[in-house]
């Protein structure tokens, strides 16, 4: 049997197809994953998108049922539709998750993340900054004679440009905090 | 009633109320306290092992056989780590599978203590679930949970991590029913409107398939009775996976063979030119799709599985239907039935047709030998000579001789072919033939194998002449790491890098020094006489026969090439396609 004519670099070498066959718009969508709230869940929701190569754009994680002991995981995750269908179908199967919800779909949802700034810097830099904290409604939480901490929540866009903003500003530090994010509506 | 006593005792207490008969396992520091309730009672017998990799794929090869979980039982550390192959395996061939590790006591957990490992960290990706458990109160609960998470829904392997504390400590036991329904219960029911439009499908399509898996057999009996009754009703021509076979039988009418890498040339091509296929349990695995766009681009698409993250995952599905294969097997007839019993009877005989013209290739053709024993000839022997007993169980290696197996072996019911399938384990064989072998003592089981994977778990030769399990160990040695030569012959411009094995032990002294039976056979006229003996002999064999060291396994569909691309053996080549140099376009 005469070996078979395969020109170098074609992927139909590997076993595996190396490109994406369903090369398609990528697409951004928040999830919002209900589980319960025990050992390792996390790290159960993380290692499915590091196993599985699939990316987090932000994580957000907390208890909202004590009694019951539910957290709620908000994800903002990235994909072509087949590859966000995916993410969907495999977060479903990890047995401590009861629900997943993809608030980019299921209607209108509002997304809120805050964040904390430190603007540092003296005379006009420092007014300045105070003017457009106050433009963006962001509250003055901490202040020395050389700097200010600015507490802001909005959208993850929102803080983007405020963070823009202040950079020329003296933004010496940044926490952000993440998206958390509800469907509207009843 | 809740009683109160050891964790150590509660295991066992909870394997009793869970109807576990036989536990496969490997004592050591952290798990002393359960091993000693075992040897305080005769209920539930224990497998010594001689390696944890071995006991999982024991409980694999149980629970194949039977349908009933397998259980395993390791220490913390090393014995947990050496049991992530198989767990793997399982994960991927979705065998239901419990494993009970000792961990080092809860306050040591942290410290880097003897023989600590991170277990449910290392098994978290190759488990269904796990757990850890760090109150005895909380044991017998965890336990029964493992147990419905692991067989409920698709099957899978579940952990659970027990510190040396928590064996010794005393707790309140509770009984499998008093635990709250648990909060994981998938849905077993297919949609009914979507099954409607699959009969509509069904009753118009002219050129169909049944595309079915190891979902069939996972679904229990009834399923694969249900898969016959519909491909026998239908007239519908039915191929299935390497992990399907037997769940419809070899010998019956509708059966055109296993399809895939290297499935038979008349079910790839079937499954590439048909209009309607329908997936059964199956997972569109890239061994079976070849290139996905090239893939079947003329059909409609069904597929009905258990778990919907098997839908879309490769190929696009037109209609998805999530549930038990059983059940929408069931709802399937039942509405076809309802509607008439109808099909497009012209369509399919024309289909038929071409089909047996497909099969008239006799892809499956090769050069026999008198001077030399050719693989597939073994195989095709070793078919005759066990095709009369309705209890032979067969399990194999990874490799050229698998595959084989697969296409000259005939099933005729399921639960009878244990293969690894997903992870492709080298070294399931032998140990997975042992616990077939535990769970039918009067059975002929036999490990179809190739001498390299052999040699991967051959320790486990001494647990067979222990357990008086009289497993078949049918060796195709070819000297040579077949498939990997294979592919290097192929695809490597014949460069065998490190594919030949060499210093390879005498078989039938290792036979003797393991206190069992040997024979080697390389001269054709004594192949027959040679599996005879092996399988009269009262106990374990090996048998060693010498093959041909160059066979290649065809027909096959090179990696990354569509369906009606395979290439077939030089006999069938020449005979039947009068050479396209060895590509069928």
């Amino acid at each position: 049997m005469a070996a078979l004519k395969i020109e170098k670099g074609a992927s139909s070498h590997s076993a595996y197809d190396l490109r994406d066959p369903n090369a398609q718009t990528i697409e951004s969508h928040t999830l919002a994953v209900l589980v319960d709230n025990e050992a390792g869940v996390l790290a159960r929701v993380i290692g499915l998108f590091s196993g599985r190569g699939f990316n987090i754009d932000s994580l957000t994680v907390a208890e909202v049922d004590h009694l019951g002991h539910r957290s709620r995981i908000t994800i903002v995750t990235r994909g072509t539709p087949a590859v966000i269908e995916q993410i969907k179908a495999q977060l479903g199967r990890i047995i401590p998750v009861h629900e997943v919800h993809d608030l980019t779909v299921e209607g209108p949802s509002v997304e809120r993340e805050l964040g904390l700034f430190k603007v540092s810097g003296k005379g006009d830099k420092r007014v300045e900054a105070l003017r457009i904290a106050e433009i963006f409604r962001a509250n003055v939480v901490d202040s020395t004679l050389e700097s200010f901490v600015f507490e802001m929540t909005g959208t993850p866009e929102k803080l983007d440009a405020f963070a823009e903003l202040m950079r020329p500003l003296g933004l010496s530090d940044l926490a952000r905090t993440g998206v958390a994010a509800l469907a509207r509506g009843a | 009633m809740s009683r109160t006593m050891t964790g150590a005792r509660m295991v066992i207490e909870a394997l009793r109320d869970q109807g576990v008969d036989t536990v496969f396992g490997y004592p050591g520091g952290a798990v002393l306290p359960i091993y000693d309730e075992i040897f305080q009672q005769n209920d539930i017998k224990h497998i010594l092992v001689r390696h944890e990799q071995g006991a999982v794929h024991m409980a694999e090869g149980y629970a194949r056989s039977t349908g009933k979980p397998g259980v395993v039982l390791v220490t913390s550390g090393p014995g947990a780590t050496n049991a992530v192959t198989g767990l793997t395996d399982a994960l991927l061939d979705s065998i239901p599978l419990v494993v009970l590790s000792g961990q080092v006591p809860t306050f040591l957990i942290g410290t880097d203590g003897f023989q600590e490992a991170d277990t449910v960290g290392i098994t978290r990706p190759c488990t269904k679930h796990n757990w850890l458990v760090k109150e005895t109160d909380d044991l017998s609960a965890t336990i029964h949970k493992a147990f419905h998470v692991a067989t409920s829904g698709r099957p899978g392997p579940v952990l659970v991590d027990i510190p040396k504390d928590v064996q010794f400590a005393t707790g309140e036991y509770v009984g499998p029913k008093q635990i709250d329904t648990p909060s994981y219960q998938p849905a077993k029911k297919g949609d009914l409107e979507a099954i409607t439009r699959l009969v509509e499908l069904m009753e118009k399509a002219e050129r169909p398939i049944l595309y079915t898996g190891g979902g069939v057999i996972n679904s229990g009996p009834a399923a694969a009775q249900l898969l016959r009754e519909l491909a026998d009703a239908t007239g519908f021509p039915l191929t299935s996976t390497l992990m399907g076979l037997g769940a419809y039988p070899a010998s019956g009418k509708n059966w055109i063979g296993m399809l895939g890498m290297h499935g038979l040339y008349e079910a790839n091509m079937a499954m590439h030119d048909c209009d309607l296929m329908i997936a059964v349990g199956a997972r569109f695995d890239d061994r079976i799709t070849g290139r996905v766009k090239d893939f079947s681009p003329g059909s409609v698409k069904v597929q009905i599985d258990i778990d919907s993250s098997s839908i879309n995952k490769v190929i696009h599905v037109d209609l998805p239907i999530v549930g038990d294969v059983g059940h929408v097997l069931e709802d399937m007839l039942k509405i076809w039935k309802a509607r008439g019993r109808k099909t497009n009877a012209e369509g399919v005989r024309k289909w038929w047709t071409q089909i047996e013209q497909w099969k008239a290739v006799k892809c499956l053709t090769y050069r026999n030998s008198d001077k030399v024993i050719k693989p597939q000839h073994a195989l095709e022997r070793l078919q005759a000579l066990t095709a009369h007993r309705k209890d032979r169980y067969i399990t194999t290696e990874v490799g050229q001789h698998q595959m084989w197996a697969a296409q000259f072996l005939h099933f005729e019911d399921p639960n009878r072919w244990m293969t690894s399938g997903g992870l492709g384990t080298m070294g399931y064989g032998l140990p997975a033939s042992i616990g077939v072998q535990v769970a039918h003592p009067e059975a002929l089981v036999v490990n179809v194998a190739g001498e390299a994977s052999w040699l991967m778990n051959m320790q486990e030769m001494g647990t067979a002449v222990q357990f008086r399990a009289p497993v078949k160990q049918f060796i195709l040695n070819n000297e040579r790491l077949g498939m990997v030569r294979q592919w290097q012959q192929l695809l490597h411009g014949e460069r065998y890098s490190q594919s030949w094995s060499e210093s390879l032990p005498d078989f039938v002294k290792l036979a003797e020094a393991f206190g069992c039976k040997g024979r080697l056979v390389s001269d054709p006229a004594e192949l027959d006489d040679a599996i005879q003996e092996m399988l009269d002999y009262d106990g374990p064999f090996i048998l060693d026969v010498m093959v041909e060291k160059h066979e290649n396994c065809f027909p096959m569909i090179p990696s990354g090439k569509p369906h009606n691309e395979m290439i077939l053996g030089e006999a069938s080549t020449e005979d039947a396609i009068t050479g396209v140099g060895g590509a069928l376009v």
